[in-house]
């Protein structure tokens, strides 16, 4: 076992697969010989060749639309859309296609195909290239979304999405693809799609988190709990479909919940797991659910104060922490 | 100085009485044991009387304001003294009776809570635990904001609570868990087996959907009677036995003797009858005139008969004749046409109600032959009698079967088959059938 970098465990789950699986192939947009704009797949293309990891127009409808076409017919392809905020091209195919092509077909087609989507800011990248997108996704029943925020997990869940016979959104936190580093196994294991984990147990409160939040949330948990707040920490790791159980229990068990997400606040995914804890948990709640995310502001800014502004960090996420745990 | 007037608490059971009428005004001078107001409970409606003389200062209260017993309603003292709470002021609302007074209604000003708990903010899950553990939430210390309890405080006030009162009911702190039914929810479970997720399990039927349609609202005396049945057929095992009698005897004495108690003032009608072959069937069955408790049958000594009376749409209302077996015919008669009139009229006083040992349903008056009324807790028993009609009866006199047409009645007894069995209550029911049949 190693210690790796987020991207180091994502590029080693596709060339494993690749190696594993003849069927599996990735397009994309420079992710032949260049290796990708975040060299996710660098050295695969010398390795596999122009006929597993092939070059795209800079067409992300086509891309998608490919990686089905091929899908149906039994091959495994892997999109790589360079930024998450240009999927939406590709919103159509995604959505209309993708989705609903093994109910539309009672079952005859299926879609086994991986779109891997960088997404979140904090890397001055701008309105077009800091987007999070995962709510309007887990909004779409028949995809699955998954968002790592580990190496580990990483592999593990990007093994599991490449032999899963749906689509599944893969989504990376670019700004810790070389920030959040972890041990990883060498060789095969798979992490399932679906389980939450509970990554930090703690009496006082549960933070609900994933991805990147996930890690500013470890961060800020463990600054609090100097101060003797505990923290229950629940990477849902799959949002689409929500491993409810995890969800509720950890619920029951503080009576307080806050949930972190990058994306603007206003119908964010922090909403549906409030909602559902106040559906379905409502004799167990001690305290306001909360919500920590970002502004309804149209994008992430570029200037650094103000993407500061923007961003959650471990600084807002620890006094949202001490707020609810006061309460 | 001055003197205030209480909400008395009428019955044992009884929490709260609605003021029905005030009749004195503020300003008007009242007399030792001069009525101050009428009080209405769903059991009586009685007269609140002045414990002192003196000028009525304030009334704290409404007509139809219902109250809990042991609150100040009214203040009576000398002409131009200030009542506590000011001549105009807020009504002083404190309850005066200690253990009555509601922790929502006194601003935890007393027991070992903060006092800030009280007025805050409850949340669910504090709520669903005191709910669970009947736990005073008042007299909890809050740590949360604003001095708000939290699942923590409660928590660790039970663990207290619990460590040093370790004999103290733990069926009553027994925590239940609630069943949370799984959601069915397609797009959150396995993704795309909808077919078999969604229709191969079997779903348990909802409760059917009530059709639309007025609701008629609770009364005290319904909800009241309702609680009271509900209770009696969770407690005994009821058993009924029904008799048949021949009042041949009982018809020619009452034919008799009508225009005799007429002239004192009583009309005779059949229920002194059956009141009085109750009596005498209890006397030589004293097993009949109990009541089951865990450590032992109590056998009363008085005989303190109910009777039940209807009041048609508004329900039912059980007088009790006490010592019934110290009275003759014409005093049962009588009493059992006072305590009828006066039910009918709600003018019962509260003790009326209370302490029978045994209770008579006349659900004949109504046409009924025969029933199987559910027993008055903590009795035994319940006798029910039904419509007397002429029948046509076969008589064996001197060997010979002949026809002959009789006014018959079907009685019937429901006991508690934990006191009596089928044996004993059969002999108790023969002694009534006796008594009825050789009347003289």
């Amino acid at each position: 076992m190693s210690e790796k970098t987020l991207i180091e465990a994502i590029r080693e789950a596709m060339d494993e697969e690749l190696a594993r699986n003849s069927e599996v192939f990735i397009t994309g947009e420079d992710v032949g010989p260049r290796g990708g704009v975040f060299r996710a797949t660098l050295g695969l293309f010398a390795k596999y060749g122009p006929t597993r990891i092939i070059d795209s127009p800079l067409a992300e409808l086509s891309i998608v639309a490919v990686g089905i076409g091929a899908a149906m017919n039994g091959l495994r392809p892997i999109c790589e859309i360079q930024f998450a905020d240009f999927i939406q091209p590709a919103y159509n195919q995604i959505v209309n296609e993708a989705a609903r092509i093994y109910y539309r077909t009672g079952g005859t087609f299926t879609v086994p195909m991986v779109i891997r989507a960088p997404y979140g800011g904090g890397i001055g990248g701008g309105l077009y290239h800091s987007q999070s997108i995962e709510a309007t996704y887990s909004h779409v029943p028949g995809l699955k979304v998954v968002i790592p925020s580990n190496p580990y997990d990483a592999k593990g869940l990007l093994k599991s999405a490449i032999r899963d016979n749906n689509p599944v959104l893969f989504l990376e936190a670019k700004k810790g693809y070389r920030l959040i580093k972890g041990e990883v196994p060498e060789g095969d294991y798979t992490v399932p799609i679906g389980p939450a984990n509970v990554t930090r147990e703690g009496t006082d409160l549960t933070v609900y988190a994933y991805g990147m939040m996930h890690f500013y949330c470890q961060q800020a948990a463990e600054e609090v709990g100097k101060e003797g707040i505990s923290v229950e920490l629940v990477d849902l790791r799959t949002l689409n479909p929500l491993d409810k159980d995890t969800v509720l229990n950890s619920f029951k068990k503080t009576g307080k919940a806050l949930i972190v997400y990058e994306d603007n606040r206003f119908l964010g995914y922090g909403a549906e797991i409030a909602a559902i804890l106040a559906d379905e948990g409502f004799n167990y709640m001690d305290a306001p659910i909360m919500r920590l995310a970002g502004p309804d502001v149209p994008g992430v800014p570029y200037s650094h104060p103000l993407q500061d502004w923007f961003m959650p960090g471990p600084k807002k996420i620890a006094d949202a922490m001490r707020k609810l745990a006061a309460y | 100085m001055g003197t205030q007037v209480i909400m008395p608490q009428l019955g044992e059971s009884v929490v709260e009485g609605k003021i029905s009428q005030w009749l004195k005004k503020v300003g008007d001078q009242v007399k030792l044991y001069e009525p101050i107001l009428e009080v209405e409970t769903d059991k009586v409606t009685t007269e609140v009387t002045a414990a002192t003389e003196g000028t009525v200062l304030k009334l704290y209260f409404k007509e139809g304001d219902v109250v809990k017993a042991g609150t100040q309603i009214a203040f009576i003292g000398a002409a131009g003294e200030t009542p506590p709470g000011g001549a105009s002021g807020t009504p002083a609302l404190e309850p005066v009776m200690a253990g009555i007074a509601q922790a929502s209604a006194v601003a935890g000003t007393t027991g070992n809570g903060n006092g800030k708990g009280a007025g805050a903010r409850i949340s669910p899950v504090v709520a669903r635990i005191a709910a669970e553990y009947h736990v005073d939430v008042s007299q909890i210390s809050g740590t949360g904001e604003g001095g708000r309890v939290t699942k923590k405080d409660i928590l660790a006030y039970i663990e207290k609570q619990s460590s040093s009162q370790p004999a103290q009911g733990e069926g009553q702190r027994a925590r239940v868990e609630p069943q949370l039914e799984p959601w069915e929810q397609p797009g959150l479970g396995e993704l795309f087996r909808p077919s078999e997720e969604v229709f191969g399990k079997p779903t348990t039927p909802a409760a059917p959907a009530l059709l639309p349609g007025e609701t008629v609202p609770l009364t005290g005396i319904r909800r009241a009677i309702a609680e009271h049945m509900v209770a009696s057929k969770r407690t005994s095992p009821h058993v009924t036995t029904v008799f048949e009698v021949d009042l041949t005897k009982v018809v020619a004495h009452r034919t008799a003797n009508k225009a005799l108690f007429e002239r004192d003032g009583v009309n005779l009608t059949f229920t002194p009858y059956f009141v009085a072959a109750t009596i005498a069937a209890l006397k030589q069955n004293p097993l009949v005139n109990s009541a089951w408790t865990d450590t032992g049958i109590v056998l009363h000594r008085a005989i303190n008969l109910g009777i039940a009376v209807s009041l048609g749409a508004d329900g039912l209302i059980v007088p009790v004749i006490k010592n019934a077996d110290s009275m003759n015919l014409l005093g049962l008669a009588r009493a059992v046409n006072d305590l009828a009139d006066r039910a009918r009229r709600k003018q019962l006083k509260p003790d009326e109600v209370q302490g029978g040992t045994f209770t008579i349903t006349n659900h004949g008056a109504s046409g009924s032959l025969f029933a199987t009324p559910i027993i008055n807790q903590p009795q035994c028993g319940i006798l029910g009698v039904g419509k007397i009609e002429k029948r046509v009866v076969v008589v064996t006199q001197a060997g010979v079967d002949s026809i002959a047409i009789k006014p018959m009645v079907y009685v019937g007894l429901t006991f508690d088959h934990r006191i009596l069995d089928g044996n004993s209550a059969d002999n108790f029911v023969t002694a009534i059938k006796q008594v009825l049949e050789n009347w003289v």
